[in-house]
């Protein structure tokens, strides 16, 4: 960083050159008044040494793979592997599900991500009368392991990882994962996943919860303590920003409140007794890749140097493998328009950029038809391309942190540092993120940002390209993929099948050891393997746990 | 002068999908129009969504539902409001609904659908000049 003299003489010039361009300003005047980003962030008109006079490039940067991991999490990064091409894909059955991944697989991607429909999150089975209109119809139908042996049959789950988005009933699909892996011959050490089992975001963004908090936090933490003996290479949490940013928030807010449910995530698994190292490294994290490309790009670096920093000094954590984040991202769903639906190409091809640009070790690219329907295979292929084209064409997998030392994004990664930390401490004061979510705090950050972020696009001082300018006259969209009502009537068939087909007194043994566990200490996993191994349905093992734990009342939270 | 009575609306996210950002964007801009909003939450059933509007009295019942549930879910509230003599009440709905449905929605009672794009003004617009109540 430049020595003091020039600094002064730099700060001259910059005061000569300002005073200058404020002059023609009357005659050119700049195209807003102020230019603020989403998080609040003043973008200065330029940037310089100026503005990185408190860099310490040891202590604030690191060189990639070494803390505070700003630069990254890897010292090879791209130049060794390519970040997993993971398309969030299932819908319908499973075995429809099952011909989209092995076309995916077939495309080029790299690693498998699984999408369950809404009654599956949510612990119900096909044939409940809460499922009626919703089976199949944003994922896939997983009823039992049957359905689950379906979804990859000729997968090897030995060559393959897999992300599966399960929140509540995460235990159960992991379970079943195993379960069908034992079947192929493959044992729980080499499988290597994902499952999402991130609830509390669950509570203020996303709501596919089941049990209330406490005996949530229980499931999550028996599943970490679980994987951290028997399947040590499978992320047991993947805690999200994704969607806290969808349902609104700002960059800082998606870094704030993702980090300190992350703090509540290590401090249940500290209180159950873990130690810090034995299941840190197993953490993951998901983030949104959002449209402003150097905030976005900034807000990866901030949230690495943030944990790092949060995992050393307030958990004591050791081994540097547990004071990384190893991320997903997602190209942002809420950012893609019905209108004009081939300009989303544009949007999720910058978004992707962003996010390799900061460094993700995974990415799922939303299709140009997002805002209309799922993908369809022509769609998703446009999608899955873009990575390909930003992964092997373009050069910017050829060096580590290309953007690091650019004077604007390290100062926009300190300034998303020193916001988040601040809502940080703030949660801190609440009492965490349990209890910040419990009191609305998160969720009504969230709505004023998502209302305030809405009146910006109806005063048009956010131009959404064909939404509120450059509209044309529409064909209506055709060829839309439509999932089939019949999938329910097929599942509720196969439902029958299987109570009628299997040991239906096994079933119910299982059932009570869970019940009897759940009323306990002993770690759920076990007794879910044992359920889900006599095809026992996933309504039937989450009734079991809702019998004891009870179900969940939403803090609608609104308006207060 | 005041004494104009304020329109009622009941927001609310019948089926399972939790999606909310959008609903309480509407209900925000329609209570700043001047407009009572009851946000009910999200996984309603059909009859918690009638029973509501019933018990809250209101003139309007605007329903999302992103999930691609909307086909058996709305018909069934339109169905629910004719049996309990509630359909005066103006009924609009939206989130991810393709075009090629609205016809049939709006056969069975539904007044207008506003997919993604919407301005909630034109909401607002809607409601001041269809309210039946």
């Amino acid at each position: 960083m430049p020595e003091k003299n020039d600094l002064e003489k730099l700060r001259k010039a910059f005061d000569e050159w300002s005073k200058s361009v404020e002059k023609k300003l009357a005659k050119r005047p700049e195209r807003k008044p102020t230019f603020i980003n989403t998080s609040g962030i003043p973008i200065e008109r330029v940037y310089s040494p100026l503005n990185v006079e408190w860099l310490d490039y040891l202590s604030d940067l690191g060189f990639p793979g070494d803390y505070p991991f700003t630069r990254g999490v890897q010292p090879t990064m791209y130049r060794g592997r390519l970040w997993t091409m993971r398309q969030y894909a299932g819908f319908a059955s499973a075995e429809e599900s099952n011909r989209r991944y092995k076309f995916l697989l077939d495309q080029g991607q790299t690693g498998l991500s699984v999408a369950f429909d809404l009654p599956t999150q949510i612990g119900y089975d096909s044939d409940h009368e809460m499922a009626l209109g919703e089976v199949g119809k944003v994922g896939v139908a997983i009823d039992s392991l049957k359905d689950m042996e379906a979804l990859f049959r000729d997968i090897p789950l030995d060559k393959v990882s897999t992300s599966m988005t399960i929140n509540a009933p995460a235990a159960i699909l992991l379970a079943m994962y195993i379960a069908v892996a034992e079947q192929q011959g493959v044992p729980q050490e080499k499988l290597r996943g994902t499952i999402q089992n991130d609830i509390l975001k669950e509570y203020s963004s996303r709501g596919t919860y089941i049990f209330p908090p406490k005996p949530s936090m229980r499931i999550v933490t028996d599943i970490i303590a679980y994987c951290s003996e028997k399947v040590p290479n499978w992320n047991t949490i993947s805690i999200s920003g994704y969607h806290i940013r969808e349902a609104g928030s700002t960059a800082v807010q998606e870094v704030a409140f993702t980090l300190a449910n992350g703090i509540a995530y290590v401090r249940a698994a500290l209180d159950a007794g873990l130690h810090v190292d034995a299941f840190a490294p197993r953490l993951s994290f998901f983030f949104n890749a959002h449209l402003d490309f150097f905030e976005e790009i900034a807000k990866f670096r901030a949230a690495r140097r943030l944990w790092a920093r949060i995992m050393k000094q307030r958990f004591g954590a050791k081994d540097p493998r547990s004071m990384m984040i190893r991320f997903h991202t997602q190209t942002a769903g809420c950012t893609l328009t019905a209108q004009q639906p081939q300009n989303n190409i544009v949007r999720v091809a910058f978004e992707a950029l962003a996010a390799v640009l900061g460094g993700t070790q995974s990415l799922h690219t939303n299709s140009m038809d997002e805002a209309l329907c799922l993908p369809s295979e022509q769609a998703v292929q446009v999608a899955l391309r873009t990575q390909q084209i930003v992964g092997h064409e373009i050069g910017v997998t050829e060096t580590v942190d290309p953007m690091g030392g650019s004077y604007y994004v390290e100062e926009l990664t300190r300034q998303i540092c020193e916001r988040a930390e601040n809502y940080i401490k703030r949660i801190d004061e609440m009492g965490g993120a349990p209890a910040a979510i419990e009191k609305g705090f998160i969720q009504k950050e969230i709505q004023d940002s998502a209302y305030a972020y809405q009146r910006e696009i109806e005063k048009k001082e956010r131009i959404v390209v064909g939404v509120n300018s450059y509209q044309v006259e529409e064909e209506k969209p055709t060829n839309l993929l439509r999932v089939d009502p019949a999938v329910r009537v097929s599942q509720v068939e196969k439902l029958k099948k299987l109570k009628a087909e299997r040991d239906n007194s096994k079933v119910k043994e299982t059932l009570e050891s869970l019940r009897q566990a759940a009323e306990g200490k002993d770690n759920l996993m076990f007794p879910i393997i044992d359920a889900v191994k006599a095809y026992a349905t996933l309504g039937e093992i989450c009734d079991t746990l809702r019998a004891v734990f009870g179900e969940y009342k939403g803090v609608a939270a609104f308006g207060s | 002068m005041g004494s104009k009575k304020k329109i009622r609306v009941l927001a609310t996210k019948p089926g399972l999908d939790g999606h909310d950002r959008g609903i309480k964007v509407v209900a925000s801009a329609l209570m700043d129009a001047g407009m009572e909003v009851i946000y009910t939450g999200f996984r309603q059933t059909p009859l918690q969504v009638v029973e509501a509007a019933i018990q809250e009295d209101v003139d309007v019942i605007a329903m999302s539902s992103l999930s691609g549930a909307h086909d058996y879910l709305f018909p069934k509230v339109m169905e629910l409001l004719k049996e309990r003599g509630a359909d005066d009440i103006l009924v609009i709905g939206g989130g991810i609904i393709p075009d090629e449905d609205i016809p049939a929605l709006k056969a069975c009672g539904i007044s207008e659908i506003f997919g993604p794009g919407t301005n909630t003004q034109d909401v607002i617009k809607y409601i001041k000049e269809n309210v039946k109540r």
